[in-house]
């Protein structure tokens, strides 16, 4: 790349493709999130191996009365039970206490409406599949793609000082991923979201049918439910973290990038060679 | 789109990403508020996935094969009842007295012999076991042992005509005795599946009245909703556009998939 002389420049950092499969993700997380809500709503208790055991869930919502007749909203993580009135269990719809797992805000549709939530939840499922399958594939037989997200080896030795600069909130604007950004996607694009395909068509007693194995690596279909369910929040988590640091890393320049793809990167380091290429 | 790398900034296409983001933003908004959830043509457009997950399947050869049966020792004690559990039905209730000994199945409709079959009909055709899970569209499971005929023996005693494209099942009860018939419906392939059976017993016994006595439908491999309880008549159409609602079941009636496979 010819170098602009001047002390930072904008580049080209995110190509159309990537930005476009960025927010398509982005939106079909959103509906596949607040649908999946809907849909565990249906029935709010999870369980381990083939079938329910329906006195012993291994995690549950629910509502019930205290002694006095005031209703509560119960979340239960084994035998521990927390009281999640206004949240979980027990909240606010259409101006009264109604008894439901997850709040009419967080499910789509807000009202307890598993069709429509079945019908949300498996129309985006057939989008975002497709496209992870097809990033995945690219990735893999892409040369110049698989620099973008796998660590190199002088990345993996970096790592334990990027840890450290991010705990200090110092953030290096580079072109290429840092280590622990490539390490965070690798995770996140090869680990979880196939974990959430793979983990919802187990759920299928159709796709069980062709393929009972699945049943056996997930150790039956209730257990698929429920690491269907922890992937979820396991998402949330990456979301989360992934909002926070956009907004402390340079939020403009961040939103630049992924939108237009334009991004202003730290001036060259004396020490390293150039920013890019 | 320029080829320069260096420079990405073009007004118009910020404002159309803008535009592009906030249409989306508020139509998700609208979503959330269910009114996107209530309109016709969204609910139409999504409902369209369920000929697709059932195209996906079948390419997948999934329909056709067989589903799991488990060991004896798998067996739940809570093989629970949903939807209707008690028909409460004067004509329900009289057949339950008798222990069914008046019950018909009538199987009938783009059939070459019509049949009228009682429950000691069914128990002499060669009967099925088979051990399999129940998986209900609200999430949970359980697995139960399943005895009855094979719904393909009873259709090829009727001969089905060539146009004959689904298997209707008509049953006794009103759904939560409520103001319409439970009914459902299968496509010949499911109906000819080697695990799909017309049972009348559950777990070594009697199939239980709140499990759908005399007679209840295992379609293995699709969810609990597809599996008729209370039947008393099956009946061979070429499409189910003018029976109730139209969608093809009680539950298809009211928003559910067609195909019950996911």
């Amino acid at each position: 790349m010819t170098a602009n002389e001047t002390t930072t420049q904008v580049v080209k950092r995110h190509g159309r493709a990537t930005r476009l499969w960025h927010w398509l993700n982005a939106l079909c997380l959103l509906v596949l999130f607040m649908s999946g809500l809907q849909i565990f709503n249906a029935h709010p208790a999870l369980y381990w191996g083939e079938q329910s055991h329906f006195d012993s869930p291994v995690f549950q919502i629910t509502a019930k009365r205290m002694p006095n007749g005031t209703p509560v909203g119960v979340t239960k993580i084994g035998d521990v039970s927390f009281h999640t009135t206004g949240f979980l269990g027990l909240s606010q719809h259409d101006g009264q206490l109604a008894a439901r797992a997850f709040p009419d805000w967080i499910t789509l549709p807000s009202p307890q409406w598993l069709a429509m939530g079945r019908h949300w939840h498996f129309t985006f499922a057939w989008i975002f599949a497709p496209l992870l399958f097809a990033y995945i594939v690219f990735t893999l037989i892409n040369r110049y793609r698989r620099t973008l997200i796998v660590p190199s080896g002088r990345e993996w030795r970096d790592l334990p000082r990027e840890v450290l600069d991010h705990l200090r909130l110092r953030f290096n604007h580079g072109l290429a991923y840092n280590s622990i950004q490539k390490l965070t996607y690798l995770i996140v694009i090869f680990g979880v979201l196939p974990l959430m395909v793979a983990t919802g068509v187990t759920m299928s007693p159709t796709v069980n049918a062709a393929w009972p194995w699945l049943l056996d690596i997930f150790g039956g279909r209730q257990s698929a439910r429920t690491i269907h369910f922890i992937g979820t929040f396991a998402l949330l988590a990456f979301f989360l973290i992934h909002i926070v640091l956009v907004l402390i890393s340079g939020v403009i320049n961040n939103m630049r990038s992924i939108t237009t793809g334009g991004y202003r990167i730290d001036p060259p380091a004396k020490d390293s060679a150039e920013p890019y290429e | 789109m320029s080829n320069n790398r260096k420079t990405p900034f073009d007004p118009n296409r910020r404002r159309l990403l803008t535009g592009l983001g906030a249409a989306g933003g508020s139509l998700l908004l609208a979503g959330c508020g269910s009114g996107l959830s209530r309109n016709q043509t969204v609910q139409a457009a999504l409902g369209s996935t369920d000929t697709l997950t059932q195209r996906i399947q079948n390419w997948l050869g999934a329909t056709d094969a067989r589903v799991r049966e488990y060991p004896p020792s798998q067996i739940s004690a809570h093989p629970r009842p949903n939807g209707t559990t008690d028909p409460t039905n004067t004509q329900y209730q009289k057949l339950a007295a008798d222990h069914f000994a008046d019950w018909h199945l009538t199987v009938d409709g783009l059939v070459a012999k019509p049949l009228k079959l009682s429950l000691a009909d069914l128990k002499s055709l060669p009967s099925q076991t088979q051990i399999t899970r129940h998986d209900c569209v609200e999430g949970w499971s359980y697995i139960a042992q399943w005895t009855g005929v094979r719904l393909s023996d009873v259709l090829n005693q009727v001969v089905p005509a060539d146009n004959a494209r689904y298997v209707v099942f008509h049953c006794a009860d009103n759904f939560n005795n409520g103001p319409d018939k439970y009914y459902e419906s299968i496509d010949l392939a499911t109906a000819h599946h080697p695990q799909t059976l017309l049972a009348y017993g559950l777990n070594d016994d009697q199939l239980p009245i709140a499990n759908g006595a005399p007679l209840r439908l295992r379609a293995e491999g699709q969810l609990g909703y597809k599996m008729a309880k209370y039947i008393t008549r099956i009946e061979l159409v070429e499409h189910f556009a003018d029976i109730q609602g139209g969608h093809g079941g009680y539950w298809e009636d009211r928003g559910y998939y067609w195909w019950a496979g996911i």
